[in-house]
This record gives C-alpha cells, structure tokens and sequence, in this order.
C-alpha cells in the first residue's frame, strides 16, 4: 500500500510539475525563449492567494480567481517592458534578462512581504479518503491536483488543436514570417502564450502551497528549476512532453525520497535528465524542427 | 494599385535594393525577374513589410503601406507566397489554408475552402495530411491556395517554379493566369525569365539590387540583352 500512496504523491506533485512545465515550454515554442522568471511568478501568485484568502479571509475560490488575474497580468507586462525590446537581440542577452527579472520579482518580494515564511491557507480542505479498509490514505489536495492538471491538459489540447488563436500560435511557433504573411498578429500571439503561462503558473502556486504550506519569496525557485528540467526531460515545446517529463520527475523525485535518500532525492532527478539527454538529446517526445527544402 | 517608389533596403551594410521604382496596375500579371542574390526576394519582404526600407514611399491602393505592420497589410489584400513556399510543415493541408484565412470572417471560409481545392484538388485529397508529407510540387500548390484564402486583391509570388519538374512548372503558371483571370493582380517574381515573360503583360529586371530595365513583356522577351542575360541566348 505504500508504493501505491507514494505513487500518488508522486503524479501529484508530478501534476504541478507539469503544470509549471506548460509555461515553459508554451513560450519557448512560441518565443524561442526560456523564461527563467517563469518559477517567480509562482511565487507571486501564491503570495496573491495567500493575502486574499488568509490575511483578508475572503473565499478560497476567489483568491485563485485574483491569483490568476494577478499573475496573467504579471506575465504580460514583464514580456512587454523586458523580452519584447529583445525580439531581434542574440538569445544570451534574453537569458540574461530573464534571469534578471527572476531576481527582481524575488527581491521585490522580499522587500514587500520580507522573507519571513507564511503559513499558507491550503484552498482545497485538509481532508483525505481513506481506501481498502483504511490503509491507503490520499489526500484530497492530491486528487484536486491531479484533477485539475488532467482539466488543463484536456483544456490545452482543444485550444491548439481547434481554436483559431491556438492555431495561430502553432503556425508562428513553426514560422514567424510566413505567420505574418497570413495576416496573423505576431506579438499579440507571443503576448496571450505569456498570458496563458502566467495563468497556468498561478493555478500551480495555489496549489504547491496547498500541498507544501511555508511560502516565501523563494518558493516558486527550485518548482520552477524542476519543472524547467521537466519541460526539457518531455521535450522542450512539446505540451504531451511537459505532461509526461513533469509526472515522471514527481514520481522519480518521491520515489528517490522514499526509498534510496532524502538528500539525494534532487541529485537523483537531475542524474535521470542528464541520462535521458544523453541517449535523447530532443527529450522523450521532443522532435528536431524539420530543416525547410 | 502597387507604387513602390525608390525604396532603399539593407542588411546591416549591405546595400540589397537600390532606388527601387515599379508599379503594378489592377488587373495585371507583372513580373519582376533577375539572377539570384538580385534583390528579387528582398524587394517582396519590403513589400510586404517583414523588412522595412530606409527611405521612399510604398503606396498600396492609395495608402501608405509603408509604415504598417505585415498582418495589417494583408488585411488590405495584399498577400505574398513566399520563397521556399514556408508551408506550416506540421501542420495539416486543412489547418494551413485555415491560417490563410486568419484575416477572415469566419462565415465566408467554408466556401473559400471550396475554391481553393478547386484550383487545386490535389489539396482537396490530402486536406488531412500533415503539410510536411507532401511533395515539393503540392507543397507549392498548398502555398498559393493559402495565399487564395485571404481573397488577396494583389498576390506576390516568389519563384513558384524554384525546384519544380516542367511539367509542374507549367501547371503552376496555367493557374497562375487562371487567378489573375478571375480578378486578382499578379506580381510575379521569377529567375525562369522565359516562363514569366510569356504569362506577364509587362516586366521589370533587376540587377544587383537596381531595376535596369522595364517594359512591355512582349517587348521584353525579344531584346538582345535579356535574351543573352535571362534566356539562355
Ligand atoms: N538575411 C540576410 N542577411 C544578409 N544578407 C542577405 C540576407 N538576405 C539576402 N541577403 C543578400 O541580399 C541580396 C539580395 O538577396 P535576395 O533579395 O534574396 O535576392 P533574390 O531573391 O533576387 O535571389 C543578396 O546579395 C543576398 O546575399
Ligand atoms: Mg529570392
């Protein structure tokens, strides 16, 4: 029974992961850019959450509305104001800006709300079902978790696959020029991916403090560091990629923990993504872009 | 319909169209020909405004389309089939007409659909396939019906004969006119001097980035120097 329990926490936290990955992978198929602040905004929507639900004891369901709003507010502007003037700039200047808002939103934070931990207010209920007479307990934040990541999955999947705009951002992730061509909006299109990360990143904050409860200014760092390497492990730019690297990195980092190390439980992980590099450097469902005839 | 006057475009310092003037007239199939590296493509980016030039004046259907973004100057009608044909390789034959539509309502595109697997049927068969698995041929036919979907009142192609067996080649061009016979403006870019002039009214050549020569195509295809030049004697 305590594999399978250990199997649960693990697709649920893999759940996050993967969940995180989406914001990842989303604007690097699409912008050709890692947005290393992407973990940051985690943070913030967490902390959104956490004075709307805790401080001013207003409802759960709320504060993950305005967390959302908050954080897809967030990520518009930050590529407006820092990633769009570097459109035509070499990609090592837009790493280096990405890791700079990263610590500027954590700083930020510091500076507002100090780096003292809070408590977080889980927004799902602390219960658990019990299961084969009482020996197999899950929590019911795990379940809304996996839930809600299976929701978004589903969700995603119909967005690039019938919407308009969803199209529009598979063609410009292909071609910019030639979606240009096609009277498609480039920078509106870069700008709602950025929208639809941020968003996916507040749900993901709401819920990794639901599950983990001290937040601090660095919380959304090392989620969004293993969800990044889980964007990478499934395929950087592949959303199915980011589903299954971000659930097998869950898993594998329980299972590190439970049975070979807490310590090592990280080191692990990475040692995985080194390997499956290794063998396939696109990642398990990545695919090299076709060269054009 | 098209005025471009004495547009100047470079690539960092390199000067690739110089003092570049044409104009195209509603109606017209004209075709702007030159050896490559001849600043045929680049002029056509310009155009459509994926490049921008450093002075001059662009003028589409009396407005300055010069200063606009590229989406907003396909909403005007103005579309291109670019070089390399830069179909959405993964996506399918459908999807990529679908995209050609963007700037449409969406009311008006089941019928447009109709249209373009009737100039093309072999669309029509592979409306399911993923663009990448068509042959280079199809490829290019899947890159004009995209272009078609738009209702474009001026298309721009850019060497849609570029790797392209005769046979195809000459299917390409009968549809080429069949468009412009249907009410579309034709700007054609081509390095196949021989099968552009005998479809274009008239022509223009262009030279390490200058236009060096204009006139009627019929009138074109009989002097000295482009026949030696373009026309293989
Ligand atoms: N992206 C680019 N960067 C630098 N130079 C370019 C680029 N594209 C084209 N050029 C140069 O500009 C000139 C014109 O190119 P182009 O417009 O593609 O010619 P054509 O279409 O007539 O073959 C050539 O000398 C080419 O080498
Ligand atoms: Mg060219």
């Amino acid at each position: 029974m305590s594999f399978l329990s250990h199997l649960i926490s693990g697709v649920s936290l893999g759940s996050i992961y993967a969940i995180i990955a989406l914001g990842y992978t989303m604007v690097y198929g699409i912008a050709k850019m890692l947005n290393f602040a992407h973990g940051d905004v985690i943070m913030v929507g967490a902390y959104a959450c956490f004075f709307i639900v805790s401080r001013y004891g207003m409802s759960p369901l709320l504060g993950v509305l305005l967390s959302v709003a908050v954080c897809t507010l967030l990520g518009i502007l930050i590529e407006r104001l820092a990633y769009k003037p570097l459109r035509a700039a070499p990609s090592l200047a837009v790493l280096i800006t990405a890791i700079g808002i990263s610590y500027l939103l954590q700083n930020s934070a510091q500076l507002l709300w100090t780096s003292n931990p809070k408590v977080f207010t889980s927004v799902v209920g602390a219960g658990s079902l019990k299961f084969a007479g009482g020996r197999l307990s899950i929590s019911v934040t795990a379940i809304v978790t996996i839930v809600i990541c299976a929701v978004i999955m589903l969700a995603l999947t119909w967005f690039t696959g019938k919407t308009k705009m969803g199209k529009a951002m598979r063609a410009c992730s292909e071609d910019k020029g030639a979606a240009q061509l096609m009277g498609i909006n480039v920078n509106f299109t870069i700008s709602m991916t950025f929208a639809i990360g941020s968003a996916l990143a507040a749900i993901a904050g709401v819920l990794l403090c639901s599950a983990y409860p001290t937040l601090m200014p660095t919380t959304g760092s090392m989620p969004g560091i293993k969800a990044f390497t889980a964007a990478v492990f499934g395929g950087i730019g592949s959303i199915p990629g980011a589903l299954l690297g971000g659930t097998l990195l869950g898993i594998i980092e329980i299972f590190g923990k439970a049975y070979i190390s807490t310590q090592l439980s990280d080191a692990i992980v990475f040692a995985v993504l080194i390997i499956v590099l290794l063998v396939k450097p696109t990642g398990l469902l990545g695919t090299r872009i076709q060269e054009k005839v | 319909m098209l005025k471009v006057t004495n547009i100047n475009v470079y690539y960092g310092a390199i000067h690739a169209v110089k003092d570049v003037t044409l104009e195209v007239n509603e109606g017209e199939i004209v075709t702007l020909i030159g050896a490559n590296g001849a600043g045929k493509s680049t002029t056509l980016q310009t155009i459509s405004g994926l490049l921008r030039s450093r002075s001059g004046n662009i003028s589409f259907l009396d407005e300055n389309i010069g200063v606009i973004a590229p989406h907003k100057i396909v909403e005007r009608g103005l579309a291109q089939v670019p070089e390399g044909r830069r179909v959405f390789l993964r996506m399918t034959v459908r999807e990529n007409l679908e995209m050609g539509a963007y700037t449409q309502k969406a009311s008006g595109v089941a019928a447009d659909l109709e249209h373009a697997y009737a100039l093309f049927p072999r669309l029509k068969e592979r409306q399911r396939q993923v663009a990448g698995t068509l042959s280079g041929g199809e490829q290019q036919m899947l890159a004009m019906g995209r272009a078609m979907m738009s209702r474009p009142k001026l298309l721009m192609l850019d060497e849609p004969s570029m790797g392209l067996a005769p046979i195809l080649v000459e299917q390409i061009f009968d549809i080429i006119t069949e468009m412009n016979r249907e009410g579309v403006t034709i700007l054609l870019v081509e390095q196949n001097a021989q099968m552009a002039l005998s479809v274009a009214n008239r022509a223009y050549v262009l030279e390490t980035g200058g236009i060096v020569l204009h006139g009627d195509a019929s009138e074109l295809i009989g002097n000295e120097d482009v026949k030696r030049a373009y026309l293989g004697g």
